[in-house]
């Protein structure tokens, strides 16, 4: 890859960090030049002067769908479970929870 | 540790579950105490495949709040707030962001202090971790388990401006925040079980300078908690800044027991929530139409119907105040006003329903109410013996007082028999009536209680007081 | 294998049963599939119980409904409950919903009979189902070529002649181009005409289920059983639209058809000249062929490869090991996540994953997702002005025609770019078809694609017809 990527290998450690990914050492160095190649790519948009548009979250227009607060059936419980890894008292079960949620 | 010089800057974040039947995102049951894992469905375990859609009620409870709050309620949206966690099932939440549904609103303390409402937005609730092992608490413990009956729930995030200055104001906001709430029928309020939680943003400062660095604290689910925690944060803060130190900013957690905050984060990981809209959802841009409909259909609020009771009283001294909030806290104060309009004296109706009444259980009806209260005000009852007429009439509330009284016994004495007694009284206690008679005031009190046991609690008391100025003038 | 047609007149009629359909579709299935790997899984018990059941219908004298019958490959990323849903990852091994999608019961209550699961890319990240944690599927023109993907068990499942009718998802080009490279008619409507409760998310904003059928008519048919409102989709549109099926017959007379030159601009020589061919072939029939070009589709590949990931990031964030699927056991539970996700997920995947978090991430949002959603804007402005002069495009689906396996594996950009004409349509929510248009010289077929403005889909029944009954053998 001659191009200079627009991202650097802390980067891709970093970003691999907040999704919950382990790279080794070659998984960061391809990474760092694959996401490098697509972002040099998407300079095509980067570099286009798009002010007054409006972001498109989705491609229709529609607002307010609402539902009735009506209850509906739940889940048999032992049939979830069952597709769990780890149960215990009708619960989903995990290790050590290290820190409390943000 | 002194506060001397600083003043508290305190801001706070109220999570508020609301009183739909169903979640917010699903059909599942909004149930508080059910047997772990099943009001669940795909959507709420955050399934492969699943879907939300947004509940209309928590949407108009929602509304209702941002109203009451005297919020703009505006064209909004919903995004994802990602980060991982166990009770998460997405592992994002689904929040409102940038363009939350009511914005700009304020609240009025009773005290007259008026404390900005920066936003009030609906986002929804995770489910549950119990700790196993250790304390049963996270920290120490082996292992979780994990029930997502809470997952879901739509709860509304109230953010305040950093608008209050102690922790007496923010006990204050909270309190009237909660009646607000509950008034407006969006949720129960119940604290203790967690359907309204509390986070304080606190900071100190020397007035007049700019605001000092802020921490975040959690677990504060009673209102006692909430001030006292301030109360220690805004101290410890002090103190470091008086012993030098820099105030880092962070999230800390209120241990009650020990009475004081302690810093929570193992490790201080930046978050980056990496918000986007939520694809799954559309905009929710409600009616000027819809909007008025929910305004129009809202309840009095609090302050207004507190207003109300102080305007009947014609007195607004603290005590009174108190006895009157306590009265539209407790959703009594349409009683009073129906016993007042039938004749009671709203002061001693107001008294009487802020004490005597259960609030949780079988209220008299307004008639029977109002004639208790009257009865005691003309003497026809002693104070002990409205209460306890008051009592009987939880069990059967639309009985007339006057019976109740007479099968109790409480039939009035007659003038001769009082002043009999009153004269008996007097002259089996010689020494004490000297004093009286000389101008010891506090006796009054010693030959009221006696006058009461010779009677059996029959007498009435101010009655009592006459008779005896009649003799020690006479 | 007959059309969807045949076999729900033949069933109905009682000229044949389900079973003995079914039957017949195992007996293919057997033969081939091991070659082919169009097929996950087979639901032997629950497809024999769903065809009986049809069966006890036309007997009972009832209307077993306008799928009666008809054996029906399911891509593997739609729920079924009870039955194994891979998404093509070693993530959800094993995972069985305990729910099921929206479109499979609607296909279950017009009587179709759905067979099995289909191969895929992982979460349906992928051009050729290489990227499959379960091998990838062949293209049964060429057993060296690749079907395209990700919905490549689905176009195999069909072109090999195990089942009429498949169902596949498209998020930028995934039933398109697999049809293109297998000779199949693959249909992509516009967005939330098809519910995509059940549909195991990508990129939820492009996101659509669309059949792979052998002709334009069984398209339409399926899409009417499949299509239209879902409240448990709130992408999904309020009301249906026109009859697909009526459509189909109506001829273009009097149609203005787009030349879109940057769907071709390009590709390979002979697919230009089949397009070119489609062309003529739709102006013989009354319809008058405008040459056009709209610059704007070119940036399309850059923003959806900025949109989807990003969207695709958060998406798969619940497959951490806690609820279903696969768990790499460790003492806390956030080193356990990140041990299930690394070894879970694929290389593809993991690509994505990371590309979307970074576009998402502080600092970034405004140039990457921020800029990608306005050009998606452009993009879609820029077809609804060509459709102020037009009233469908024409050009090609692919740029080549199926290439071999391991071709494109070493340079994911050189596989993004096979996606460069399919992809304006998925950020713009149109519906688009690809109808086979002859074959290459070498034997490996064409398509040619046909895109209609938002929600009038109805015209692509009307070309995809015409083209279909004009082809050139
Ligand atoms: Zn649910």
């Amino acid at each position: 890859m001659s191009e200079q990527s627009p991202l650097t290998k802390e980067e891709v450690i970093h970003v691999a960090g907040l999704a919950r990914l382990e790279l080794t050492d070659d998984e960061v160095t391809t990474f760092t030049a694959q996401l490098g190649s697509i972002l040099n790519h998407a300079a095509d948009i980067s570099s286009l002067d798009l002010e007054g548009l409006v972001p498109m979250a989705h491609p229709f227009d529609l607002e307010n769908i609402l539902r009735p607060d009506v209850p509906t059936a739940s889940l048999d419980r032992e049939e979830l479970l069952a597709g769990a890894p780890s149960v215990e008292s009708g619960r989903f079960k995990v290790g050590r929870i290290l820190g409390e949620a943000p | 540790m002194s506060m001397a010089g600083y003043e508290t800057i305190i801001g706070l974040e109220v999570h508020c579950e609301l009183k739909t039947e169903t979640k917010l995102f699903c059909g599942c049951r909004n149930a508080f105490g059910d047997e772990p894992n099943t009001n669940v469905c795909p959507v709420c375990v955050g399934l492969p495949g699943s879907l939300p859609v947004l509940n209309q009620k928590a949407v108009e409870f929602a509304i209702r709040i941002g109203l009451a709050l005297n919020c703009e309620v505006k064209w909004s949206n919903f995004h994802r707030k990602n980060y991982f966690y166990p009770d998460m099932p997405k592992d994002f939440q689904i929040s409102q962001y940038d363009l939350p549904l009511n914005e700009h609103g304020t609240i009025e303390l009773p005290d007259g202090t008026v404390v900005g409402i920066t936003r009030a937005h609906m986002e929804e609730d995770t489910g549950k971790s119990t700790h196993l092992g250790g304390s049963g608490r996270i920290h120490g413990a082996d292992a979780s388990l994990i029930d997502y009956n809470r997952s879901g729930v739509p709860l509304v995030e109230i953010v305040s401006e950093p608008d209050m200055r102690s922790g007496v104001q923010a006990r204050a906001y909270v309190a009237e925040l909660r009646a607000i709430l509950v008034a407006v029928g969006a949720t129960d309020g119940r604290m203790e079980e967690g359907s309204m939680r509390v986070d304080a943003n606190v900071s100190v400062r020397k007035p007049g300078d700019p605001f000092g660095t802020r921490c975040e604290i959690k677990n504060l689910n009673s209102l006692r908690s909430l001030q006292r925690a301030i109360e220690y944060e805004a101290l410890r803060q002090v103190d470091c800044i008086e012993a030098g130190e820099r105030i880092v900013q962070e999230t800390r957690h209120w241990d009650e027991a020990a009475g004081r905050t302690g810093s929570m984060r193992s490790k201080e990981e930046a978050n980056d929530y990496r918000y986007f809209p939520e694809p799954d959802l559309v905009p929710l841009a409600p009616s000027a139409a819809w909007i008025e409909e929910i305004r129009s259909a809202l309840p009095a609020l609090p302050k207004a119907r507190r207003q109300v009771l102080v305007g009947l009283i014609g007195n607004d001294d603290q005590a009174t105040l108190d006895l009157i909030a306590t009265v539209v806290d407790r959703d009594l104060d349409a009683l009073v006003v129906e016993a007042a309009s039938a004749g009671a004296p709203a002061q001693l109706a107001v008294t009487r329903a802020a004490n005597e009444l259960n609030a949780e259980g079988v209220l008299p009806s307004a008639k029977s109410f109002a004639t208790t209260c009257q009865m005691e005000a003309s003497g026809a009852l002693s104070a002990t013996q409205a209460k306890a007429v008051l009592a009987a009439l939880s069990e059967t509330p639309d009985a007339d007082p006057k019976a109740i009284a007479a099968s109790l016994g409480f039939e009035q004495l007659s003038e001769d028999t009082l002043s009999t007694t009153v004269d008996e009284v007097i002259s089996a206690n010689g020494d004490e009536w000297a004093r009286f008679a000389g101008g010891d005031d506090k006796l009054a009190q010693f030959f009221i209680g006696k006058v009461m046991a010779a009677t059996k609690g029959k007498a009435n008391g101010k009655a009592v007081i006459s008779l005896l100025n009649e003799r020690r003038s006479g | 294998m007959t059309t969807a047609h045949d076999v729900a007149a033949q069933v109905r009629s009682g000229h044949t049963t389900a079973r003995e359909v079914l039957e017949q579709s195992f007996a293919a299935i057997a033969e081939r599939n091991q070659e082919l790997n169009a097929f996950l899984y087979l639901d032997h018990d629950g497809a024999r119980a769903a065809a009986t059941a049809v069966d006890d219908v036309v007997a009972a004298g009832q209307d077993p409904g306008p799928l009666a019958g008809v054996p029906i490959g399911i891509k593997d990323n739609l729920a079924m409950r009870g039955i194994p849903t891979t998404c093509g990852s070693k993530i959800l091994d094993g995972w069985k919903p305990p729910y099921t999608a929206t479109v499979v019961e609607r296909l279950l209550a017009a009587g179709a009979v759905p067979v099995g699961k289909t191969n895929l890319d992982e979460f349906a990240m992928g051009s050729s189902t290489e990227n499959s944690a379960f091998g990838p599927s062949r293209n049964p023109h060429d057993v060296t070529k690749v079907p395209g993907g990700s919905s490549g068990g689905s176009a195999v499942a069909v072109a090999a002649g195990f089942v009429p009718v498949s169902l596949g998802s498209d998020t930028g080009g995934s039933i398109r181009q697999p049809a293109a490279f297998c000779g199949l008619v693959g249909y992509k409507p516009s967005y939330g005409h098809v519910s995509r409760y059940g549909l195991v998310a990508f990129s939820s904003s492009l996101d659509q289920v669309g059949p792979f059928t052998t002709t334009v008519a069984d398209a339409a048919l399926v899409t009417q059983v499949i299509g239209g409102h879902d409240p448990a989709d709130s992408t999904s549109m309020p009301d249906g639209y026109d009859d697909l099926l009526a459509a189909c017959g109506r001829g273009v007379a009097g149609l203005k058809v787009g030349l879109c030159r940057d769907l071709l601009d390009g590709a390979d020589a002979e697919i230009i000249e089949r397009v070119r061919q489609a062309a003529a072939v739709l102006e013989a029939a009354g319809a008058e062929i405008v040459d056009l070009s709209i610059p704007e589709l070119r940036l399309g590949l850059s923003a959806y490869y900025l949109i989807a990931p990003a969207e695709a990031s958060s998406n798969l964030a619940r497959y951490d090991g806690v609820r279903f699927g696969l768990r790499v056991e460790r003492e806390d539970v956030a080193a356990m996540n990140v041990a299930t996700r690394t070894a879970g997920f694929g290389a593809e995947v993991k690509r994505r994953i990371m590309l979307g978090t970074y576009a998402l991430s502080a600092g970034y949002y405004d140039a990457y997702y921020g800029q990608a959603q306005k050009t998606r804007r452009l993009i879609t402005n820029a077809l609804d002005a060509a459709y102020e002069k037009v009233d469908v495009l024409l050009g090609a689906t692919t740029p080549t025609t199926a290439f071999g396996f391991g071709d494109k594996v070493a340079d994911p950009m050189s596989m993004y770019l096979s996606d460069l004409f399919t992809i304006p349509t998925n950020l713009a929510g149109h519906g688009a078809m690809s109808v086979p248009f002859g074959n290459s010289a070498s034997g490996m077929p064409i398509g040619v694609q046909i895109l209609s403005p938002g929600r009038r889909d109805d015209r692509l029944f009307q070309v995809g017809a015409v083209l279909e009954a004009g082809v050139a053998k």
